[in-house]
């Protein structure tokens, strides 16, 4: 790997800092331009579609090696994954309960003294397994920018307003139907280094837990008719359109609460499972029962 | 019953930093609690640099083998020993947990501790596993060890420290590549 890359790779999404009134200016370190990567994800996208016409199996999963995505050029596996039969510890999962997770922590606008900016939103729906069963009494966390597009981190530096009303984490445990709901406010999209005007579409960062350890799964939610789908190399290393449409939200208005907060639906479906279930188990996990 | 298709993952990107981490996360229990020890290692991306933007869970039995089912890793008694922990790397890219060393799950298994990663640059969670290094007999007999050629399975394998604890790298990609797994 050339050293000019890797210097790139290292200093890429350190968006200068802002300052009060400062003018934006795109840095000039970023060279490639939304064209030179919109070229790159469209051939991918055709050679799989060709694939897929021949009879090539559809790809549920994103790719490990998609190099539109600069900064996993240098971070996937080039040997295959090694199948493995999961053993003992894999075909169980950890278990959380209502002791880890206070019942507050499922609404991302109450968290400060006053109301965040934005729009509120309600996203609710289900956790299930491959089967179509339930997850239940299941850890399920997220985080997000706020409405502007702004991380309460402090990597991201680009000059957006910081809401000092909202952190955008958020944890709850799954309903014995699997169910979650989050309060929150719809996030902004926000630009990134991976090439000159970049920019993620406004996305929910989940991670779930399934029965089994092997179920294990983070990933990201968007929003119905984003314009920024076919321009982000994130999105498009799933692609199988099918696919990527698993990621997106739905609106739904018997969600929504009137002068209150937008509702959006989005189930998660976990791979798996593998393990013979007992009756107790899908009945629901204990959680703190014990 | 009619198979349901999974949902993608995607990478979790770079600002996990505030969302995932939690108190204690990596203490499975207290250091220095009796018969805990320190898992370390580096996590290395395909240049040999250090990834600073990764973050790690340990899934384990107890020291008798045991699967724990029991909750409170979220909130830490410093008592219970719950068997899942999460880290995330520093910049140096390493890794620390305070655990106990696993047990076998049955008479004459390899006793390991199961491992998923995430970091910025991975488009989805890698599993694999971390072998005790001691019982040899029955690292030769486990299934996926003795799948692999000499030089791969080594990567599953942690080395004992003159402490008591264990070392174990993660190698994405290139020279020494970790072995990652695929369960379906």
């Amino acid at each position: 790997m050339p050293e000019d890359i890797t210097a790139e790779l290292e200093s890429e999404e350190l968006v200068p800092p802002a300052e009060p009134k400062a003018a934006h200016q795109p840095l000039d370190k970023a060279i490639e331009s939304q064209a030179d990567l919109s070229a790159e994800i469209n051939a991918i996208g055709e050679a799989y579609r060709r694939a897929l016409k021949d009879g090539g199996q559809p790809e549920i999963q994103p790719r490990l090696d998609y190099p539109p995505y600069r900064s996993s050029i240098l971070r996937h596996p080039t040997k295959s994954l090694q199948h493995a039969d999961p053993e003992t510890i894999e075909l169980y999962s950890p278990a959380f309960g209502h002791q880890d997770v206070h019942a507050l922590e499922s609404d991302l606008t109450i968290q400060h003294n006053g109301e965040p900016l934005g729009e509120r939103i309600i996203v609710s729906g289900k956790v299930l397994d491959g089967d179509g069963r339930p997850v239940a009494g299941q850890l399920v966390e997220i985080w997000q920018a706020n409405s502007s597009g702004r991380y309460i981190h402090k990597r991201d530096q680009h000059p957006a307003p910081i809401d000092p009303n909202f952190t955008g984490i958020g944890r709850c445990i799954t309903g014995p139907d699997g169910s979650y709901r989050f309060t929150t406010i719809k996030p902004g999209a926000y630009p990134w280094k991976n090439h000159l005007n970049a920019w993620r579409p406004a996305h929910i960062h989940f991670s779930l837990f399934g029965t089994e350890f092997t179920q294990r799964i983070i990933t990201q939610m968007y929003f119905p008719g984003d314009q920024l789908f076919p321009l982000d190399p994130i999105y498009q290393t799933i692609v199988d359109q099918d696919a990527r449409d698993r990621l997106v939200a739905t609106y739904d208005h018997s969600l929504t609460e009137p002068e209150w907060a937008l509702g959006y639906n989005w189930d998660i479906v976990l791979t798996g499972p593998k393990r013979t279930w007992t009756e107790n188990e899908a009945l629901g996990a204990a959680g703190d029962e014990e | 019953m009619t198979k349901l298709v999974p949902t993608p993952g995607q990478t979790v990107g770079p600002f996990y930093g505030y969302a995932l981490p939690f108190e204690k996360d990596n203490e499975l229990l207290p250091p220095g609690f009796p018969g805990s020890i320190r898992l370390q290692g580096t996590v290395y991306d395909g240049a040999g640099h250090t990834i600073p933007d990764a973050i790690l869970e340990i899934w384990q039995p107890d020291a008798d083998g045991k699967v724990v089912q029991r909750t409170g890793s979220l909130v830490r008694d410093g008592y219970t020993f719950t068997g899942w922990g999460r880290g995330a790397v520093g910049n140096s890219g390493v890794f620390t947990f305070t655990t106990v060393n696993p047990g076998p799950t049955k008479p004459g298994a390899a006793p390991f501790i199961s491992v998923a990663l995430f970091a910025r640059g991975l488009t989805n969670r890698l599993f694999t596993r971390i072998y005790l290094p001691e019982d040899t007999e029955a690292l030769a007999n486990d299934p996926l060890l003795s799948s692999l050629d000499p030089e791969r399975r080594k990567t599953l394998i942690a080395r004992r420290d003159p402490d008591g604890g264990l070392t174990w790298d993660i190698r994405l990609q290139g020279e020494g590549e970790t072995v990652f797994l695929d369960f379906q």
